[in-house]
């Protein structure tokens, strides 16, 4: 029993429980083979694609921000890259360098307006959201005369970045997304600037006064979701040999949704990265996965809505569970039990 | 018991924005072991002369000294290096973070070398809940709990302990009891003697004469930037002090209203005047 609550109160619980539902509902109800749907390799690879971004985007709400601009970032990575080593022909460590150098500087513009200005960041993101779009859009004619570009990648680039692996039909982004997750993981959970980013969640000025570089952490984390986007556009580019300009207003929604899913807390303070990468891979079953089942696909809008009421419900009293949390865990309680027993009501 | 050198002194300390004048010649002296009692009315001054003491405004005019000796702060991590911590409300802690981390944000202690440091939560748990209890907190006794499960007071009493531990000299508490139960003020008011019983300068700041008359040694009445009144405990009955902080506008129903609301809230005042 106590082990119970004591897993549920973690704040990847109700992503577990999110994921086992959605499987639940897909196998009992809508009649999913089981088997057919871990072979697949379709959810895997979106719930990589949004994966990748859902990890940074989620430490970033965790520090109380946002990043829309994601959505621009991940065509712009892929443009880039195809125009530096596709129609410019220049070695294909170009383009991803390129790539790379678009996700920094834009990370960079929207990490130092949020500090220096007093603007939200859901609007500063969403300008350069929008800014971008005109860039990449207006650019890509401009430079290459078309909105797609080809693009050849030499045999590295594509085993690295653009592969299928093991001859099947997995990308190897997914190798990428349990890596990066993994470093992200140590980051929150086990290094100290976890614990700032916690703090700068929980109380920003606080954390200010408690010598955190609020500053620095922010723009470094702006520039981390920009990159992780653009870098899975450059791997999407080198994937399908070319790229073209698109919105990407669907990622931004699928992204912030699977990190919601995934435990984090809108306002910030709350979340993990196990939480996340569990609300990435619930997202791309639902996603993806209603191709396994006599539905007709356009509902799996309707499933995604009411999986995120139920899991943001979910969290929320999971959240006031872990609040909640007993002073004395049975069998752990000390010499100083009958003090605390004395003491309990006068918590509210 | 002026003869020992104050830890923190105030000398002819002017503030001004612009041509507003807020601060008028305070001059304030704490000591060891010593509570000093700021009171007043909101908009007295009391926010600017705390903001002033913990290094986020420099004084227009005067001086600071400590130790005997004079002093100045650029910014507020200069304060808190000589050791002035200013806690505001629930300032401090983070509700949604453990007790551990909460006591360490920002000066985690680590295990492990090179790119691989990991935060030590073992460490951190246990230097955290003994602090605590040594405050006198002996409910807490897991530093993996989270603190917004704590009660407003043990909150309070988690934030001085942390500033304790992390070597403050002067303690400044900015309203520690303003949104505080009878019961929980109470607490906060024993971490508050304990923190003198261990040689600190407190600053006490409080529009709540009760409170303020359970722990204080010495008390300022601030009235519009200007020092009303300075005199030390049990110099003066609560409803002078009362009185004093109304600044003797419409005394009497002011007195009546304070005197009624406090008999029935025992202790708290009445909303703030606009």
């Amino acid at each position: 029993m106590d082990m119970i609550s004591n897993l549920l109160r973690r704040p990847a619980a109700a992503s577990v429980l999110s994921l086992v539902g959605v499987l639940a509902f897909y196998i009992l109800i809508a009649g999913v083979d089981f088997g057919k749907l871990m072979g697949a390799a379709s959810w895997v690879n979106y719930a990589a694609r949004i994966g990748i971004v859902a990890l940074p985007v989620g430490l970033l709400m965790i520090s109380g921000e946002i990043d829309i601009s994601i959505g621009a970032m991940i065509p712009a990575g892929a443009m880039t890259t195809a125009i530096i080593s596709g129609h410019y022909e220049l070695p294909i460590i170009f383009g991803i360098l390129g790539a790379l150098a678009i996700g920094v500087t834009v990370g960079t513009i929207n990490g130092v307006l949020a500090v220096r200005t007093n603007v939200p960041t859901l609007i500063i993101t969403l300008a350069t959201l929008v800014g971008m779009q005109g860039v990449v859009l207006a650019g890509s004619k401009l430079l290459t005369g078309s909105a797609s570009v080809p693009l050849t990648a030499p045999d590295w680039a594509k085993t690295v970045f653009g592969q299928l692996m093991f001859g099947g039909s997995h990308q190897v982004v997914v190798v990428w997304w349990v890596f990066f997750a993994v470093i992200f993981w140590f980051v929150l959970h086990q290094s100290r600037y976890g614990n700032w980013i916690f703090a700068m969640g929980g109380d920003r000025e606080s954390a200010r006064n408690a010598g955190i570089p609020v500053n620095r952490m922010t723009i470094l984390l702006f520039i981390l979701t920009a990159t992780s986007a653009s870098f899975v556009g450059m791997c999407h580019a080198i994937l399908f040999n070319s790229a073209q300009v698109s919105g990407g207003m669907h990622d931004i929604f699928n992204i912030i949704v699977s990190v919601v899913v995934g435990g984090v807390l809108l306002t910030g303070g709350f979340g993990s990265v196990p939480g996340i990468f569990v609300g990435s891979l619930t997202f791309a079953i639902v996603n993806k996965g209603i191709d396994f089942t006599a539905i007709d696909r356009n509902w799996s809008n309707l499933i995604i809505g009411v999986m995120l009421l139920v899991a943001v419900a979910m969290n929320e009293s999971l959240r006031k569970l872990a609040l909640s949390a007993a002073t004395g865990k049975r069998g752990k309680q000390k010499q100083d039990a009958p003090m605390s027993a004395a003491s309990g009501q006068s918590a509210h | 018991m002026s003869d020992k050198t104050p830890v923190l002194e105030m000398r002819g300390l002017d503030k001004s924005f612009g041509p507003i004048d807020v601060l008028h010649d305070i001059s304030l002296k704490v000591h060891e072991g010593e509570v000093l009692c700021l009171l007043g009315d909101n908009g007295a001054g009391k926010s600017t002369l705390i903001k002033t003491l913990s290094g986020v405004y420099q004084p227009t005019r005067g001086e600071m000294w400590m130790d005997g000796k004079p002093v100045s702060f650029a910014n507020p991590r200069e304060a808190q290096n000589m050791g002035i911590a200013t806690l505001h409300q629930f300032g401090g802690t983070y509700p949604l973070m453990s007790i551990g981390r909460n006591f360490f944000a920002g000066v985690e202690p680590t295990k492990g070398f090179g790119p691989f440091k990991a935060f030590d939560r073992a460490k951190a748990n246990r230097i955290a809940v003994e602090e605590v209890q040594k405050m006198g907190i002996t409910r807490i006794t897991d530093g993996d709990r989270l603190v917004g499960g704590l009660s407003g007071g043990e909150r309070q009493s988690l934030a001085i302990a942390r500033a304790v531990y992390f070597g403050a000299r002067v303690l400044i508490l900015d309203e520690p009891t303003a949104a505080l139960g009878v019961k929980q003020a109470a607490h906060v008011l024993r971490i508050v003697k304990e923190a003198k019983r261990r040689g600190l300068a407190v600053i006490f700041i409080t529009h709540q004469v009760m409170h303020a008359m359970a722990v204080g040694d010495h008390f300022a009445v601030l009235i519009r930037g200007a020092i009303a009144a300075d005199f030390r405990k049990g110099e003066k009955t609560r409803e002078e002090i009362a009185d004093l902080m109304a600044g003797g506008e419409s005394m009497a129903g002011l007195e009546a209203n304070i005197e009624g609301y406090m008999e029935t809230h025992d202790g708290h005042p009445p909303p703030p005047a606009h």
